[in-house]
């Protein structure tokens, strides 16, 4: 499936709830699933600035294509990394370069996050996309 | 317990404008008043009526409306003199709060009269803007900083304080009350300990003022700060109490107008106390309209709103004990309507994001302490502060959103 098929599924899941509860109750138990991070790759360089609470994100090259692991020790946020995830690991770096978000608009996370929180997710997004730049570049 | 009224909370409620609406559909309810209350309709009412009939820059025209405007900003300051119990209101200066009273007092006292090898003593329980600007002057001047810790109630050891007080120490500077856990410090005992081997005292008054009774000298403070936002007064004002003669030892902090007497050249001569450390245009507005948030509390009877305030934080805490897993994190004797408290296995985050699904206003995070949240190796809590609007019916909704948030993330 390509980025946007992803984030369409995900806008489909999303539709079949009618209130806030379902929803984050849907994100916690896949901030649950998340596999994470081992204690030794939740390095200082790893963390994404800007959250509330802490966020690790690696990145490595499998074939051709970019895959990411990230971890949060809050399990909402978890659940909107793994998300992302979702949507974009496992794609070109010039896919995921190139690709646009709307899905988190387009489920309500945005406007039901604090915008100190969100900008964390924001930094998050800024972070895969500047992975997926520079493995372009390699 | 005993629930009945001890104040007219409905009139006071509708008081408060802001506080009726929803979030989410429901009904809000405001928790978060150790980081800013409320404003009173006076208080709204004040400003407003600043800028529709009496804006003027102040002690310069002479024409009607400058008048006016000197003539209220200069009765705040007795007000707030009043509030305080200073002695005088030459010993009152105008800030933008306490972050900025105690940056004055660290660069003006603290670079003037504070040496190498000397010693500063803060505590353990301190607000970010109560350990950086010392940790500032510490590193220009060689001064060397030291902690009085936090026992594991959240208060502070005195003991350790007795042996840390020695003839090198200059100056002490510790918090009325604790923001982030509510503790409410000995500082009359602080503070004549402190003056026992000749060192200042500067009191950050910022979570003290809305609660307690201030007599800055009772206390004997050297310097005390406060906020008004904190107390029901608007943003972008706060004021600096000082002895009047440290303040006239003191150099000026910032140079521009209001603050001289004379200007060539060659040389310029200062103005005398306050003005002195106001220089440039002040906050005109806010000062007017924080004359109203203290006479806001005064109508309502400072004894009254805390004993208000006290009841919610018992019947809060009682209800709070009974939610398994949770465990309050300061249990200071003394100490005003703040609770903390995390609970085993869930991220405050996540419990702050749920809470404001269900109209509940709470903090998350460190609270700006962080030294203290490492003290009781935590990440942060969750923090429900009280102010005087604030109901049972409220800490319902907040004990009731917890289970749901606990059921949610289980
Ligand atoms: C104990 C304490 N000190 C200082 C401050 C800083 O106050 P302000 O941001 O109004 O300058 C606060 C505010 O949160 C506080 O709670």
């Amino acid at each position: 499936m390509t980025i946007n098929e992803i984030q369409d599924e995900i806008i489909e899941e999303f539709a079949l709830f009618d209130d806030w509860a379902d929803k984050y109750e849907y994100i916690i138990d896949m901030g649950k699933k998340l596999k994470g991070l081992p204690e030794d790759q939740k390095t200082e360089d790893n963390i994404i600035k800007g959250c509330q609470s802490r966020v690790w994100l690696n990145a490595h090259k499998d074939g051709e294509n970019l895959v990411f692991e990230a971890d949060s020790e809050a399990v909402i946020v978890k659940g909107l990394v793994s998300m992302l995830i979702r949507v974009l690991s496992g794609h070109s770096p010039k896919e995921i370069a190139e690709s646009e978000l709307y899905f988190i608009d387009q489920i309500g996370m945005s406007q039901h996050l604090a915008q100190t929180r969100s900008n964390g997710l924001v930094s998050m997004v800024k972070q895969m996309k500047n992975y997926a730049i520079a493995y372009q570049l390699v | 317990m005993t629930l009945t009224e001890i104040v007219d909370i409905q009139k006071i409620r509708a008081d408060f404008p802001v506080l009726d609406q929803e979030i989410n559909g429901k009904k809000l309810v405001y928790f978060d008043n150790a980081a800013t209350t409320q404003k009173p309709i006076a208080v709204i009412n004040a400003l407003k009526h600043y800028y529709e009939f009496d804006n003027a820059n102040i002690h310069r025209g002479i024409h009607t409306l400058a008048e006016r405007a000197t003539r209220d900003f200069e009765a705040t300051r007795e007000a707030v003199r009043k509030f305080l119990g200073a002695a005088s209101t030459e010993e009152i200066i105008f800030t933008s709060g306490t972050t900025n009273g105690i940056n004055l007092v660290a660069s003006t006292y603290g670079r003037k009269f504070i040496k190498e090898g000397d010693e500063i003593i803060i505590s353990g329980l301190e607000h970010h803007s109560n350990i950086v600007p010392w940790q500032m002057l510490c590193e220009e001047k060689g001064i060397n900083l030291k902690v009085i810790p936090v026992n594991d109630r959240g208060e502070l050891d005195m003991e350790v304080y007795d042996q840390l007080l020695s003839e090198k120490v200059k100056l002490v500077s510790v918090n009325h009350v604790s923001n982030a856990l509510g503790t409410i410090n000995p500082v009359k005992e602080i503070i004549a300990k402190a003056h026992a081997v000749g060192a200042v005292v500067m009191i950050d008054g910022a979570q003290a003022t809305s609660h307690l009774d201030i007599d800055v000298q009772d206390l004997d403070a050297d310097f005390y700060a406060f906020s008004a936002h904190k107390l029901y007064g608007p943003t972008g004002v706060g004021a600096l109490y000082g002895k009047k003669a440290l303040l006239e030892a003191m150099p000026p902090y910032m140079g521009g107008g209001e603050m001289i007497k004379e200007v060539t050249f060659e040389k310029t001569t200062y103005n005398e106390l306050p003005y002195k450390f106001e220089a440039g245009t002040p906050n005109i507005a806010d000062v007017v309209a924080l004359k109203a948030a203290l006479e806001y509390m005064d109508s309502i009877g400072r004894d009254k709103i805390a004993a208000h305030e006290d009841m919610l934080l018992q019947y809060a805490t009682e209800q709070l004990l009974q939610i398994e897993g949770l465990r309050m994190i300061g249990e200071a004797k003394n100490k005003v309507s703040v609770a903390s408290f995390v609970i085993e296995g869930i991220h405050p985050q996540d419990i702050g994001v749920l809470l404001d699904n269900l109209g509940v206003a709470v903090r998350t995070g460190h609270h700006c302490t962080q030294p203290l949240m490492k003290r009781f190796n935590i990440l942060g809590t969750t923090r429900a502060s009280f102010a005087v609007y604030n109901t049972i019916e409220e800490v319902d909704r907040l004990i009731a959103g917890l289970h749901r948030v606990k059921k949610m993330l289980a």
